[in-house]
């Protein structure tokens, strides 16, 4: 039986388990939209198509399925860029669709049409322009396999209206092949046997994890291999959850923002395990400096990322899970790490990580006591900035996928439609938006899908008044010079009344928790205005292009 | 530090314009391109030569061709034995009493005079980069007008 190109779309998207599309409609996606009229996909109409495109991120973040999401051709399109590149910089499985005019237009500068191919290049994995209703279904099947294998990330179908309305057969294609892509999974044996004996003989191992331990679903190999030898870990903001923080082995964060232990222990380590990261400027600071004494074993799934940054003496190629659980089999002998791990302790106790209570709100108490109120089991998304930061030191992770925050593009306006994707898809989890009062403002209008959609998430504003990272940055590198740093907001509590959401303002510490649990308990969402310390700063901190051992400012 | 790299991709729109911006988005330099159907018409072949600062950009480069999707194969030219040619064509100052001096010079490499009225002769020649090199110096004597180079093509065996 003949489809048209729109059905065969929602056909395509069901077989591949599409069970809710982000987006926001206009005229190259009207036959999409007709055809949604009859089906059972949950459509969630955003407000703006940046926010479709975070919160089919959020979705995918949360679940580890791909997120979905859809606009129209031109200004649709160009508003997806900026999630677009968000999902593309974390390697986050994504499917975005947008309208094109109509194939005989394209080139013609027609009304509402953009080079959607030619923008988003750069920024996905892999895009595709239908010219032909018959590849149609193949295409959505490619676009699925190439999101969600190998190092996944964003990939956009972009379809002309005619193709939408043409007609053809539907044909599914069970299994594809692409011949020039093809992931590697399975780690070298000769490799792995090579890490496993340089660990053996490793005097001061540490573990580095990024976000490849949460996408490859590595997080037990991970705690297995630890624990076999003996190795404290530390991670980077994308491998937040891949390893539980109140585990005597953690070391925390490391880099920029990361703890000071973490950061003397890479320097001082002669063996880095990486797993699933990439050595990052603001995980290694001064790249010339970094970890001096150390020989490297770097697993990755892309190749591209080994040897990039620093030189790596023992690469593996392959998927996380699979090589961390034969490198656990592997090792023979775990190396002794008992001076190692007693050096570190001592490091432990003498730069713990601490702020200072002086009367004034602090927003790092303001964290701690949500990860008190929801016991560490809720979902966690961030703005960008100090309050990424905060949440990223303040609260303790447990498991995966329970950290979303925009950590390659360090996208400010990411948190919010973050959080709301991931509330979709995990919708008995009680999820957070922790969020600045900058950063809110870019994706506010939210509150209307959350509100319209009964999408229940809790916004944990940290109001400075300030564009805080930044006046950080002024405060401590261009002379206090607060130049276009002072934000106003407007009166939270009651924009988000005006919503149809819940507002609650709070500027005294006894007042944290009553709200933050007033706030779980409540059956909508809400925001909460947190008025904190307004030059509070994040610490402790490297400056950027620093070895990352000179700490600077903190209470260490 | 000049690499050729031969480059095997599936002939689709668009697949240009990824290669290419690999390089760009680095701020790499081409020194040249050459693209044309392979025996298989869905497969496209591609001779580039880049200008990368040392070794480590160059493996970089390779890697990220090696990521694109339709990128069937890489090949790098430093340590695999090929041949390399490329094809100029040469406008040159020109009167009938040199064409004897010209066609002389021309039978040393693989070139001709393929058009010439009044006071300019175009010449065709193929080689490697040392002898168009060299060539081009001694045509240098007759006077260059205008040149125009295929850039470089190259197969291994
Ligand atoms: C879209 C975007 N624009 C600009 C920036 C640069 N930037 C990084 S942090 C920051 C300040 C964030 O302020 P706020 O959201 O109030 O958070 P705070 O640092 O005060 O917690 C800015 C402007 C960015 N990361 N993203």
């Amino acid at each position: 039986m003949k489809l048209k190109g729109a059905n065969i779309l929602l056909e395509a998207l069901k077989k591949e388990g599409v069970d809710v599309i982000f987006g926001y409609p206009g005229g190259q996606v009207l036959p999409i939209l007709d055809a949604l009229y009859d089906e059972k996909i949950n459509f969630i109409l955003t407000r703006h198509e940046q926010a479709a495109a975070h919160a089919a991120d959020g979705y995918a973040r949360a679940t580890g399925k791909v997120g979905v999401c859809l606009a129209t051709s031109g200004p649709g399109a160009t508003n997806l860029t900026t999630g677009l590149a968000t999902a593309y910089m974390d390697s986050i499985p994504m499917v975005a669709i947008t309208g094109q005019v109509k194939t005989h237009l394209i080139g013609n500068d027609a009304f509402q049409e953009a080079d959607v191919t030619g923008i988003t290049r750069p920024i996905t994995k892999y895009n595709y322009l239908v010219k032909d209703i018959k590849d149609l279904a193949r295409i959505v099947r490619e676009a699925f396999y190439v999101a969600s294998t190998g190092r996944p990330g964003p990939v956009l179908i972009d379809i002309p209206s005619d193709v939408q309305m043409a007609e053809a057969e539907f044909i599914w294609h069970e299994k594809i092949t692409m011949r020039s892509y093809k992931p590697t999974y399975v780690g070298h044996p000769g490799q792995i046997k090579k890490a496993a004996k340089a660990i053996s003989l490793a005097k001061r191992p540490i573990i580095y994890a990024g976000g490849g331990i949460i996408i490859s679903g590595a997080h037990k190999e991970l705690r297995d291999l630890a624990e076999k030898i003996k190795t404290p870990v530390t991670w980077t903001l994308m491998g937040i959850g891949g390893f539980p923080s109140k585990h005597e082995l953690s070391l925390g964060m490391l880099g920029m923002h990361g703890t000071a232990y973490a950061n003397h222990a890479i320097m001082e380590s002669d063996l880095i395990i990486a797993v699933g990261a990439r050595f990052d400027d603001r995980v290694t600071g001064r790249l010339d400096a970094f970890a001096p004494h150390a020989k490297i074993v770097h697993i990755d799934i892309d190749p591209s990322s080994i040897s990039k940054n620093v030189s790596v003496e023992i690469p593996i190629v392959g998927d996380a899970k699979n090589i961390l659980s034969e490198l656990v089999g592997e090792i023979k002998k775990a190396p002794d790490t008992s001076e190692w791990l007693k050096t570190v302790d001592e490091w432990k106790k003498k730069f713990p990580m601490q702020y200072k209570e002086d009367g004034i709100l602090k927003p790092q108490y303001v964290v701690e006591q949500i990860y008190e109120a929801t016991k560490g089991d809720a979902i966690i998304a961030t703005e960008v900035g100090q309050n990424q930061m905060w949440a990223a030191q303040w609260y303790q992770y447990s498991h995966p996928r329970t950290f979303l925050s925009s950590g390659g593009l360090g996208t400010m306006g990411y948190g919010f439609p973050a959080a709301m994707g991931a509330k979709v898809g995990c919708p008995d989890k009680i999820v957070f938006d922790i969020a600045g009062d900058g950063s809110i403002q870019m994706n506010i209008q939210e509150l209307a899908t959350c509100v319209c959609n009964k999408i229940n998430v809790k916004v944990a504003i940290l109001n400075n008044g300030y564009l805080g990272m930044v006046r950080q940055w002024q405060e401590l590198f261009y002379k206090r010079r607060y130049s276009q740093v002072s934000i106003t907001g407007p009166d939270f509590v009651k924009l988000a009344e005006s919503y149809g959401a819940v507002g609650i303002s709070v500027s005294k510490k006894e007042d944290v928790r009553p709200a933050i649990e007033k706030a779980i308990k409540t059956d909508n969402t809400v925001f909460i205005d947190f008025r904190v310390e307004a030059e509070e700063n994040v610490y402790p901190m490297v400056p950027a292009g620093e070895a990352i051992n000179k700490i600077i400012g903190g209470l260490a | 530090m000049r690499r050729t790299i031969s480059l095997l991709v599936e002939n689709k729109f668009g697949v240009l314009a990824r290669i290419a911006g690999l390089f760009s988005a680095r701020g790499y330099n081409i020194a040249s391109l050459a693209v044309s159907e392979t025996l298989d018409p869905v497969v496209s072949y591609m001779t580039v030569v880049v200008e990368a600062e040392d070794e480590k950009i160059l493996e970089q480069i390779k890697k990220q061709l090696n990521k694109l999707i339709d990128v069937i194969t890489v090949t790098d030219f430093t340590k695999k034995e090929h041949i390399d040619r490329e094809m100029v064509l040469i406008k040159v100052d020109y009167s009938p009493k040199d064409k004897g001096k010209i066609e002389n010079l021309l039978n040393k490499y693989v070139g001709k005079i393929i058009y010439s009225k009044g006071d300019i002769a175009i010449i065709e020649a193929v080689g490697d980069q040392a002898q168009i090199k060299e060539l081009l110096e001694e045509l240098g004597k007759f006077g260059v007008k205008e040149l125009v180079r295929t850039g470089r093509v190259a197969v291994g065996y």
